[in-house]
């Protein structure tokens, strides 16, 4: 079965093959003697990956990465991160003799006097959308499938300032081209700093360099968007792989997969090949959309004007939930004391993205002081297997998703014929009663689906063959379920409730945290609450050994009927199962 | 099964079954073969595959650098379907060059590199513990070694030099604000600009990009007209002095108005507000008080106006009250009259800060604003 | 980058090849307008014999069609709880009814805010008449003239002067609720300002004389002839011109963008990244020791 991992490229001796040294070998051996890699080099360079497409995901994150950083540098080419007031009089006819920044200018430039410029445009567009997306996905896979738990949590946090990064990356990039969308987004944004409470006019002030929109906006976002946040960018991405490759990568359980051990494919051939060629594929699919699919058409939005604005003025996706929470909020804004307290912007658009950052960063510690559970985990766990951390990621979802929708409510409006004022009142209350139900749905849907597990290990599978009693009865006959699969099934851990020490000690004094203990405990049970266990080896033994008894009985007279117990709950009755669970042994 | 406590297995995943356990862990499957693995024929037709789309890929690229050169772009695009030819298909055939190596090397990596699943053993985060014991007595040496627990005043002196780093930092982004900026009667602070716009009395409304002044009988009942001071648009007639750059952004970006005539008897006029408007025609500043949009989208039969960025909506016959949205604040009116020739014109700069709301600004009811003929 | 941009200003060679069908159509308008002008136009109604006659026709198509919510003499009809089930359609004038018929808005199929339009129920003929019998009621703005809206008189730097200027007007008067290339967008309380491109220019001239609806109106004295024409031809120069950078979706901005970003993006990348991982097809021969 093992294959033998001593093959490898480079060894501390030189090449590969020491008695008939190839090119490879040579070259190998030339960079050993100079870097030392040769060591490092030995485990890495078969490195395991285990293969399953949800572990693609991030991939497709830093494949858009790289494909921003080839396109971004393309255009900086021609980019001139200026507000110098200059008169249009590149090709595009429209737009011609009127004034504008040198910054739009520069962009209609690209877009229509340097060829490949206006695809370079819209790949640079298109895998910014897809970069920010593909982290979002694959943030939810990780979450899904619990592989933030120990030893792994510093680096969900890490991805998620990747994910705050990279949406403040979008934003300046969307705000650079200084066409009139980009404009109202920097205006809007100067609404935003100007409704925090004390600084906010001072912000407001430093950050445009006087008064909106004065002229040193642009070239210090530009500074920001091409080397402070994609520097920092870099770094995590950095930091990230390296954690991934020194914790090993999650695997699914399965016969032969274990909490000790990793199984799949090896990094050197097939890996670099599967990943490199991902790459290619993710940078074709960026240059397919960018070359049919026409993104931010700014000769037509026009160049910025702070007295213009467009029907469907809205932020690049990623924005749209703040700017969704803005749209619904009620007019707050309260005047004391000759000041000003905007909590009508203040509120969504500062705090509430502050506070579900920080929410989201917290999810595995407070997962894990719940719980409880402190040891490494490297198996994923399905979502139905942990129902209340996949029902809080599905509120956390509908959250979102309806405050998403808020955003986009002028054209959920014109596309289906609905008021936005509706729209709006709906919202208002969806976002908190649509979460709680989404909670209440997410969690009981697992503990269902935990339920129909349970019910395949111990009855085996739904064959859909139906027989007939000679009561007239009608029953499914049931038919066990592969070994492996079988395995598969179990291979998860029980939950254990986290039970706090005593409050007091011998002596009647409180043990330090002691009423947090018990808030703990109480919180535990209801993580846990209803979950489905796996069944006991007895109780798998029981059932194993009455399917048994039915199935001889089947086997001998002819189409002996199923009993119908299988419509039993299954909840104390498991002696009632018919079939054998491993066929045929 | 998945319990930490299980001892280690062999390589190949075979762990003893834990007794509680209710199935032992049976090991990686047998593996089984490809066609590929087994037959020669189908080795050498998924080789031919692979290098067919590298070869194809070389293709596209010759036509990705002969639509360079064909398709023109600048004011005489090549067109096809109404497309742009240059973008679309310089990016079809980028793509599928591209699409083509990625495809070619998974097939690769698919069918013909070897799929044996090999196992590696995984080993926990943490160092050993002579390892953990050794660096805690190195961290004690060092730190002894230095003193610095046992000389706080230089421990804290340190500290403290250090920390106050961060004032320089702190302080050296304070001209990013603007650099003239002092603090005098009339700009106590650095927003004080906020409060006023360009418009003055006497100021004429005229059309936004054209520049032409509005006479009263120009307009009809329903009609909308985008305005601006005529300070935006300085022609020899009108005298105003040149603006340009910055100065020019900023009064454009404060001074924007709306205007709309309407049935003088649906007008509500605010307390202190009656001569504000003329002949039904009235005037509101165009910059949201949410967050600074600016607002057009008129309606002729309510007199509601909408911001297209959050939807706040204000009613600009009774003060520009909103009536629906997230905007806290009435839009700010520019009290109007008519001057000998008939046009529109200012009676006052506005008599309220425009725009999105800012800690210093000192918001009074409509009605404490004071006088508009200032 | 001069150098490069040699082309540039050369906009006639652009314009005349994609333009050719336009011309065509134009010339087609402008015969048809001046056929029109000269036989039908209600402009001339009140001068002659035959528009009288005219009017007296569609004062019987308007006691069919239209008199149920405008009253029997146009003066509109307010029910008893003081609803209005149609204005008064004294001083609308000519352009008001081109266009709410024309546009097939009017008649409603039923009461409410705003009229959508749906196929005309009227023919031109039957169209004028009623016009020429509304304008008949009190003064108001005429059917527009084909050379009213028309560029064709002048020399293409005047032309590309005048689209640019009318791509100003349009991005400061009409995209704050029509979208920046006319695509449409939401109003309150369930109104929409309606997608502007692809409209016929006489429609567009006569909506922005009348303000039909809820739209504000820019009359002539607010918004001049010229630069009501400047902005028909920018809307027009947008029909002509190519899609630069591909399919269009829609011209919704970024909802649409995001929307195709996930949808197209991340699923075919998600499809791909299930190709990658899939098992490969097996067989159950054994490999044969070479």
């Amino acid at each position: 079965m093992s294959i033998d991992t001593s093959k490898v490229a480079t060894s501390n001796k030189g090449a590969a093959t020491p008695d008939k040294p190839n090119k490879v070998g040579a070259v190998a051996s030339w960079a050993d003697e100079r870097l030392g890699l040769g060591t490092a080099m030995k485990k890495q360079i078969r490195k395991v990956f285990p293969d399953h497409w949800s572990f693609m995901l991030g991939e497709v994150a830093l494949w858009s990465f790289i494909v921003l950083l080839l396109t971004g540098v393309f255009l900086t080419l021609w980019f001139h991160p200026s507000m110098a007031e200059v008169t249009y009089d590149g090709s595009y006819s429209r737009l011609r003799g009127v004034e504008m920044s040198d910054a739009m200018a520069s962009t209609l430039h690209i877009s229509f006097d340097v060829r490949g410029g206006l695809l370079m445009r819209q790949m640079h567009h298109w895998a910014a959308m897809i970069f920010i997306a593909a982290m979002m996905i694959h943030l939810l896979r990780v979450y899904f499938t619990g592989a933030f738990r120990k030893p792994r949590e510093l680096n969900w946090v890490i991805g998620s300032l990747l994910l705050l990064l990279g949406t403040l990356e979008g934003f300046t990039g969307y705000s650079l081209p200084d066409d009139l969308l980009s404009g109202t987004g920097i205006r809007a944004a100067d609404g935003f700093m100007k409704s925090m409470p004390l600084v906010g006019t001072y912000m407001s002030f430093l950050l445009f360099g006087g008064e909106f929109p004065g002229d040193s906006i642009i070239p210090r976002l530009y500074t920001v968007h091409v080397l402070l946040i994609p520097g920092i960018l870099l770094a995590l991405i950095g930091a990230h792989m390296l954690l991934l490759v020194f914790h090993k990568h999650t695997q699914w359980p399965g016969p032969g997969r274990t909490e000790e051990n990793v199984v799949g494919f090896p990094l050197m051939p097939v890996y670099m090949a599967k990943a490199g060629g991902f790459f290619f594929i993710v940078f074709g699919v960026t240059a397919l959309m960018g070359g049919l699919l026409g993104i931010n058409p700014i000769w037509k939005y026009g160049p910025y004007d702070p007295t213009k604005v467009t029907a469907g003025s809205q932020p690049d996706w990623y924005m749209g939930w703040p700017d969704g929470a803005l749209r619904i909020m009620p007019g707050w804004e309260f005047h004391f004391w000759g000041h000003t307290f905007a909590f009508n912007v203040f509120l969504p658009i500062i705090v509430l993205p502050g506070l579900m950052f920080t929410i989201l960063m917290l999810l595995p510690f407070l997962e894990s002081w719940i719980t409880g559970d402190k040891r490494e985990h490297h198996l994923l766990e399905r979502p139905r297997n942990a129902p209340t951390r996949t029902a809080l990621m599905v509120s956390l979802m509908t959250f979102y998703g309806l405050l998403w929708a808020a955003g986009g409510n002028d054209i959920i409006a014109i596309k289906f014929g609905m008021s936005i004022n509706a729209i709006t009142h709906f919202m208002r209350v969806a976002v908190f009663v649509g979460p709680a139900i989404a909670f209440f749905i997410a969690r009981r849907w697992c503990i269902s689906l935990q339920r129909h597990d349970e019910e395949t290990l111990l009855h085996g599978y739904e064959t859909g063959i139906i027989m007939r009693s000679p009561e007239g009865g009608y029953s499914e006959k049931h038919l066990p379920i592969s070994e492996s699969r079988a395995y598969t099934l179990t291979a998860r851990d029980r939950d254990e409730v986290y039970v706090p020490g005593e409050e007091t000690d011998q002596n009647g004094i409180p043990t330090p945290g002691g009423r947090l203990a018990g808030l703990r405990a109480k919180l535990s049970t209801l993580w846990y609450a209803d979950n489905i266990q796996k069944p006991t080896a007895a109780e798998l033994e029981e059932a194993h050994h009455h399917a048994e008894h039915e199935h001889a009985l089947q086997a001998a007279g002819e189409g002996y009927p199923a009993d119908g117990h299988q419509f039993d709950d299954f909840g104390g009755t498991h002696e009632t199962s018919e079939q054998p669970l491993r066929g045929g042994h | 099964m998945s319990d930490h406590d299980t001892p280690a297995g062999d390589p190949t995943g075979h762990v003893p079954a834990v007794p509680e356990e209710p199935i032992a862990n049976p090991g990686l499957p047998e593996h089984t073969w490809r066609p590929t693995d087994v037959d020669e024929h189908s080795e050498k037709r998924a080789e031919r595959q692979v290098a067919a789309m590298y070869l194809a890929s070389m293709v596209c690229v010759v036509l990705f650098v002969v639509v360079y050169f064909t398709a023109d772009i600048g004011d005489n695009w090549t067109t096809f379907l109404g497309l742009g030819a240059s973008t679309v298909g310089l990016g079809v055939t980028l793509a599928a060059a591209l699409l083509l190596i990625g495809a070619g090397t998974i097939q690769w990596a698919r069918k013909l590199m070897s799929d044996h699943e090999i196992s590696e053993l995984r080993h926990p985060a943490r160092s050993s513990d002579e390892d953990r014991a050794e660096v805690l007595e190195k961290l004690a040496a060092g730190g002894e070694d230095s003193g610095i627990g046992r000389r706080p005043l230089i421990r804290n002196t340190l500290l403290g030099s250090v920390g106050l780093l961060g004032a320089p930092a702190l302080v050296m982004l304070w001209d990013l604000g603007p650099t003239n900026a002092k603090v005098t009667a009339e700009q106590p602070y650095p927003g004080a600009g906020l409060e006023h716009t360009v418009w003055s009395k006497g100021m004429k409304v005229v059309r936004d990009v054209v520049g032409t002044p509005v006479r009263v009988s120009d307009l009809e009942i329903g009609d909308l007209v985008n305005g601006e001071p005529e300070a935006i648009f300085p022609t020899q007639e009108n005298g105003q002095p040149a603006l340009h750059g910055v100065a020019l952004q900023v009064a454009k970006s404060k001074a924007a108005v709306v205007v709309v005539r309407m049935d003088p008897g649906d007008i509500t006029p605010g307390e202190g507000r009656e001569n504000w408007s003329v002949d039904g025609i009235v005037c509101y500043s165009k910059i949201c008080t949410h967050v600074g949009c600016p607002i057009s989208l008129y309606e002729r039969t309510t007199h509601h106006l909408l911001c297209p960025c959050h939807q706040s909506t204000f009613d600009l016959s009774d003060s520009g009250r909103v009536v629906f949205g997230p905007a806290g604040r009435h839009l700010p009116q520019l009290p109007l009259d008519v001057d000998d020739e008939g046009y529109l014109i200012a009676r006052s700069d506005f008599t309220e800060p425009v725009g999105p709301s800012f800690w210093e600004r000192d918001t009074k009811d409509i009605g404490d604003q004071g006088e508009a003929d200032l | 980058m001069h150098l490069l941009n040699r082309t540039a200003g050369r906009i006639s060679r652009h314009r005349r090849r994609p333009i050719a069908g336009a011309l065509l159509l134009l010339l087609g308008l402008l015969t048809a307008g001046a056929l029109y002008t000269a036989v039908l136009s209600p402009a001339n109604a009140a001068k002659t014999q035959s528009d009288t006659e005219l009017a007296e026709q569609g004062r019987k198509l308007f006691l069919v069609g239209c008199s149920t919510c405008h009253g029997t003499n146009g003066e509109g009809v307010t029910t008893l709880r003081g609803n209005q089930l149609g204005p008064s359609l004294v001083g609308v004038g000519a352009a008001a009814v081109d266009f709410q018929v024309g546009t097939g808005r009017m008649p409603m199929a039923q009461a409410g805010a705003q009229a959508p339009s749906k196929p005309e129920a009227y023919d031109q003929d039957e169209i004028d008449a009623l016009a020429a019998y509304v304008a008949s009621l009190g003064p108001g703005p005429a059917v527009p003239n084909s050379s009213d809206y028309s560029l064709d008189n002048m020399t293409d730097e005047a032309q590309e002067a005048a689209i640019v200027r009318g791509g100003q007007i349009f991005l400061t008067n009409c995209t704050a609720c029509h979208n920046f290339e006319g695509s449409g967008g939401a109003m309150p309380e369930g109104g929409s300002a309606p997608k502007i491109r692809g409209v016929e220019p006489k429609y567009i001239y006569e909506a922005l004389l009348t303000g039909p609806s809820n739209m504000p109106s820019f009359s002539n004295g607010n918004l001049t002839p010229e630069e009501k024409r400047d902005v028909i031809a920018y809307l027009g120069s947008l029909n002509d011109s190519a899609d630069y950078g591909g399919f269009g979706m829609g011209g919704l901005g970024p909802v649409a963008e995001g929307l195709i970003a996930w949808v197209g993006g991340i699923g075919i990348l998600v499809g791909f990244a299930i190709w990658i991982a899939a098992h490969t097809t097996r067989t159950n021969k054994k490999k044969v020791q070479a």
